[in-house]
């Protein structure tokens, strides 16, 4: 598969490099170079520094024939901006978002983004871990 | 009018004050508690602490009810999601987003967010009208860039000049829209005859915009 990740976050940088040591083709997109120095140092993928609305990067880093997409920036908006654009401009077949704003997840889910919210996740373990102790 | 302004950095500031001084109905939305506080010890009621990009938020805000939206804050994403969801949310027309970074306009037309202002091309432009006083100076562009409206002044030695606006050879798709001559303004009609030193404003296809510079200043 060929993939493209938003957000060189703790997450984004761990998917990278699982998803290319499995085999896949990995693009990473992520406007600080700092954030860029979390990959390992033999990272096979392509690397690009920038933000993930900016049409041209998107298309040099591959959005017009990719098959997936991940939006794991720091910020809801910029996640969930990149989604939009991945679906409307690049048609990009799976687009999956991360929102840590319940609220916000549930709507743009309505709209029918394919959404992972951490908070609801985070609660729904911990409440399930205490369910037994009442 | 009722305005609703998303971002309370200089622009936002600044421009709630001028809607306010103008006599119209404003709330200004800023998230940061800090900032919020430095700008409602000026601005007192007007201002919400909030996110805008929140649905909660613009409801308590009035969205529904605003006549215009401008998104303003430093971010744009944020001024994109703002946007998109008083559009589609609140079926607000009138919505203005603030380009940030250049590069990100075609993200803001992509989603559908025509009313951008872009601060950098705005200098741009004026910094290219106080330099390059004989070319054609872009003023506004529409259609995602397909249409140019351009200025220019026609040089002495112009092709056009002391020519009739019936007798001028123009690329196919375009159009002299108005000529600002001295204190006056003129309408091109055939019969007028344009001269040196006339402003002329005019509007072309984007791929046209090089013939109409041969026709209207020469091989330069």
């Amino acid at each position: 598969m060929r993939v493209i990740i938003i957000g060189c976050s703790r997450l984004g940088a761990s998917l990278a490099s699982s998803l290319a040591a499995s085999g896949h083709e990995v693009s990473i997109i992520d406007a600080k170079s700092e954030a860029l120095e979390r990959l390992p140092h033999d990272f096979p993928g392509q690397v690009y520094q920038g933000v993930g609305i900016d049409l041209e990067l998107l298309a040099r880093a591959g959005a017009d024939n990719a098959d997936v997409l991940i939006a794991v920036t720091d910020r809801d908006s910029a996640n969930l901006v990149s989604a939009q654009v991945a679906r409307e401009k690049f048609h990009i077949p799976r687009v999956i978002a991360r929102v840590y704003d319940p609220k916000a997840a549930e709507a743009y889910r309505a709209m029918g983004l394919d959404i992972f919210c951490p908070t609801t996740c985070g609660i729904d373990y911990i409440m399930s871990r205490l369910g037994g102790a009442k | 009018m009722y305005v609703i302004v998303a971002g309370g950095g200089k622009i936002g500031f600044n421009l709630t004050k001028t809607l306010l001084d103008d006599g119209q109905e404003v709330l200004l939305i800023e998230k940061d508690p800090r900032k919020f506080r430095w700008l409602e010890d000026r601005l007192g009621q007007v201002v919400l602490r909030g996110d805008a990009t929140e649905v909660a938020t613009l409801e308590e805000a009035g969205a529904r009810r605003a006549d215009a939206v401008a998104a303003v804050t430093g971010f744009d994403e944020d001024n994109i999601m703002i946007c998109r969801l008083v559009q589609k949310v609140f079926g607000v027309n009138r919505v203005i987003g603030r380009v940030n970074n250049p590069q990100n306009e075609d993200a803001f037309r992509l989603l559908g967010i025509n009313n951008i202002i872009n601060s950098t091309r705005l200098i741009y432009r004026l910094v290219l009208q106080e330099v390059d006083a004989c070319g054609l100076i872009p003023l506004l562009t529409l259609k995602g860039g397909e249409v140019e409206f351009l200025e220019t002044v026609l040089p002495p030695e112009s092709p056009a000049a002391h020519v009739a606006v019936k007798d001028l050879i123009l690329p196919e798709q375009c159009l002299l829209m108005a000529i600002l001559r001295k204190e006056d303004l003129i309408f091109p009609r055939g019969d007028v005859v344009l001269l040196p030193g006339d402003q002329v404003i005019a509007a072309a296809r984007a791929d046209e915009v090089e013939a109409l510079r041969r026709a209207l200043l020469g091989s330069v």
